[in-house]
């Protein structure tokens, strides 16, 4: 086995260990600090995907912001911090029936899907990853018109947080 | 390639065990003596009244919302300011219509006063 499937494994086993870790704590809190682990593994995928401009916006958004906003949303949700949350009902045992169905499914139908034998093309090699990226954003054969919806994207989320988020006056 | 990274991975996992080792180290060999009065929070040495965490106001989630979507731009901004000279005119207009469409949400904010902490 070459070092990047070792190291492939290891993030694989990782991130999963991290999601079920996530969902089946009972304290909200310990849930986020488990996706902060999970989301760190992603970024390792990215640097093995040679994606190491995406595994920086990673660590920086999704670690640095998104994470913070999770605990945000605890500590504001909730009358105090360590109030513990009930992660079953009655209906897990179905639950559990369903999933296991729909899994079945997936790697029946996945399995059939031609894409699964092939590998993937070598990664461009590239002097400058960051430069490619910024020629595709902004150069005129790029993805220009992507890059301004990706602005109006921004803007729609802007103002429906305020939207959301802004102490309204009664009768508003 | 990956080589590139090795010290991230030697950073990482020297300070888990740095972490590791300290809190053990302190759990092994410092002297436990537990009572009611020191497992109580510490509150100016005043008996604590309520629990340690509070409901916070919903200002905070709007200004980690806010930062977010700031820092998307900034994701985006990079790419482009290290082909800005390459580019020349057609990205710097390119990039004013993008800060521009995003200003109209700033004005918003600004106008409605999500930008101000009374």
């Amino acid at each position: 086995m070459s070092t990047v499937q070792i190291v492939f494994l290891f993030v694989g086993f990782m991130i999963l260990l991290a999601a079920w870790m996530m969902v089946s704590r009972s304290n909200l809190v310990h849930s986020a600090l488990w996706l902060v682990v999970a989301l760190f593994g992603v970024a390792v995928l990215f640097v093995l995907l040679e994606a190491g401009y995406l595994a920086v916006i990673q660590v920086l958004v999704y670690i640095g912001a998104i994470a913070i906003l999770m605990i945000f949303a605890v500590m504001l949700t909730r009358g105090d911090v360590e109030s513990l949350t009930h992660i079953t009902n009655r209906y897990a045992g179905w639950a559990a029936v369903m999933g296991a169905f729909l899994l079945f499914g997936l790697v029946i139908v996945l399995g059939q899907w031609p894409a699964f034998q092939t590998t993937s093309p070598e990664a461009i090699e590239s002097a400058n990853p960051v430069l490619d990226l910024g020629m595709a954003f902004v150069s005129p054969d790029g993805f220009t018109v992507p890059f301004i919806v990706a602005s109006v994207l921004l803007l729609a989320a802007f103002i429906g947080a305020i939207y959301a988020a802004f102490p309204r006056k009664k009768g508003e | 390639m990956l080589l590139d990274y090795l010290p991230i991975a030697v950073l990482v996992a020297v300070s888990t065990i740095l972490a590791v080792v300290v809190v053990a180290l302190g759990g092994i060999l410092g002297p436990r003596r537990k009572d009611k009065r020191k497992s109580e929070p510490y509150e100016s040495g005043m008996r604590p009244i309520g629990p340690g965490t509070r409901k916070m106001p919903v200002r905070f989630y709007l200004i980690a919302v806010l930062f977010i979507l700031f820092d998307i731009e900034v994701v985006f901004f990079l790419p482009w300011a290290v082909v800005f000279r390459q580019l020349g005119l057609f990205g710097l207009i390119e990039m004013f219509v993008f800060i521009l469409i995003l200003l109209v949400g700033y004005v918003y904010a600004w106008k409605t006063g999500a930008l101000e902490w009374e």
